[in-house]
C-alpha cells in the first residue's frame, strides 16, 4: 500500500491509496485494543484527510509530473541508514505484549485501577483524556484552534486580494 | 532477554516510517510530500498502540465483577490528541500548498525553485 503511494502518479489515485491505508490502520488498533484510537483514525484520517486532500487536489491539479518514478539514490541511502539505526535502537526494546514492559509500570496501573472509581466513567480512556489530561485536552484544542485561524488567514488573503 | 521474533511490531514501525520519510525527501510534489508525512505519523500512532498492547489484554472499558487484563490506555490518550493534531497540521499545509498554487502556478517542488531563480 505504502509502495504504491511512492510509485503512483496519479494524486488521486494516490489519495486514495492513503485513505485505504488509514481504513487499514484504524482496524489494525481495534485489534490492537485501541478502540477510542480506532474510531479516531477511520473518522479523522480516512474521513476528514482524504476530504482535505481531494479539495486541494480539485485546486491544484491530480498528476505529478511524470518521469520522476525512479528511485533516487542519496534519498535512498539516507532513509535505508536512518532505517537501520532505528533497528538498532530497537534491540534494548521489550517484546511485543510483554505485560512486564517499563511502559505498564508507572502511572497506568493507577489510572486502570482508579479511574473507574474517581470519575465513574468506564471507559479509561475517556476518564484519563477529560480528566487526568484535561489540559493537554484543551492544549489539544488551542492547537487546532490556531490551526483553523492559520487556514482562514491564508486562504482569506487570497479572496480579499480577488475582490 | 532480548528477544528478536518478539520486536516485528518496531520493525513494521520502521519500514513505515522510513517509507514515508522516503516519499517526503525524494518527491518533489507537495501534496505528495504531504501524503508522505502522514504515513509517517500513522507509524508513529501504531508505535505507540503496539507499546500500549498486552499479551491477553483487552479495551480499557470496564467490565463490572469479572477479571480482566487491560492494555495500557496511556496510549492511547496520548494517540487521540496527536490524531487531532496531526489533522490540524495536515489541513495547515494544504492550505500553503493552495497559496503556493496560486502563487507560481505549480505544486512540484523543482519548478518553484526555477520561478525563484529567474524571479
Amino acid at each position: 500500500m505504502a509502495i504504491g503511494i511512492v510509485r503512483l502518479d496519479n494524486l488521486f489515485a494516490v489519495v486514495m491509496l492513503s485513505g485505504i491505508y488509514s481504513l487499514i490502520s484504524a482496524s489494525l488498533f481495534v485489534t490492537l485494543d485501541a478502540v477510542d484510537v480506532a474510531f479516531t483514525e477511520a473518522s479523522v484520517g480516512g474521513g476528514i484527510a482524504t476530504v482535505l486532500m481531494l479539495a486541494t487536489l480539485a485546486l491544484t491539479g491530480d498528476t505529478e509530473k511524470p518521469g520522476k518514478g525512479h528511485l533516487q539514490i542519496l534519498p535512498l541511502a539516507v532513509v535505508v541508514l536512518t532505517g537501520a539505526l532505528l533497528i538498532y535502537g530497537t534491540l534494548d526494546m521489550p517484546s511485543f505484549g510483554d505485560p512486564m514492559a517499563p511502559i505498564h509500570q508507572h502511572v497506568a496501573p493507577r489510572y486502570i485501577e482508579e479511574a473507574p472509581r474517581a470519575t465513574g466513567i468506564p471507559n479509561i480512556v475517556t476518564s484519563v483524556l477529560a480528566s487526568y489530561r484535561g489540559y493537554d485536552t484543551m492544549g489539544e484544542l488551542t492547537v487546532i484552534f490556531t490551526a483553523g485561524i492559520g487556514v482562514i488567514l491564508i486562504l482569506g488573503a487570497r479572496r480579499r486580494r480577488d475582490d | 532477554m532480548m528477544d528478536i521474533p518478539g520486536l516485528y511490531n518496531y520493525w513494521i514501525v520502521i519500514v513505515l516510517m522510513m517509507t514515508g520519510f522516503y516519499v517526503v525527501i525524494a518527491r518533489g510534489n507537495l501534496v505528495k510530500k504531504i501524503v508522505g508525512l502522514n504515513i509517517f505519523q500513522t507509524s508513529v500512532f501504531i508505535l505507540y498502540i503496539t507499546m500500549g498492547k498486552v499479551e491477553g489484554g483487552t479495551a480499557p472499558i470496564v467490565v463490572e465483577g469479572a477479571d480482566v487484563i487491560y492494555s495500557n490506555p496511556l496510549p492511547h490518550v496520548l494517540i487521540l490528541t496527536a490524531i487531532v493534531v496531526g489533522i490540524a497540521t495536515t489541513a495547515l499545509g494544504l492550505a500553503l500548498i493552495v497559496r503556493i498554487k496560486e502563487a507560481y502556478g505549480t505544486v512540484e517542488e523543482d519548478e518553484i525553485f526555477a520561478k525563484d531563480e529567474s524571479a
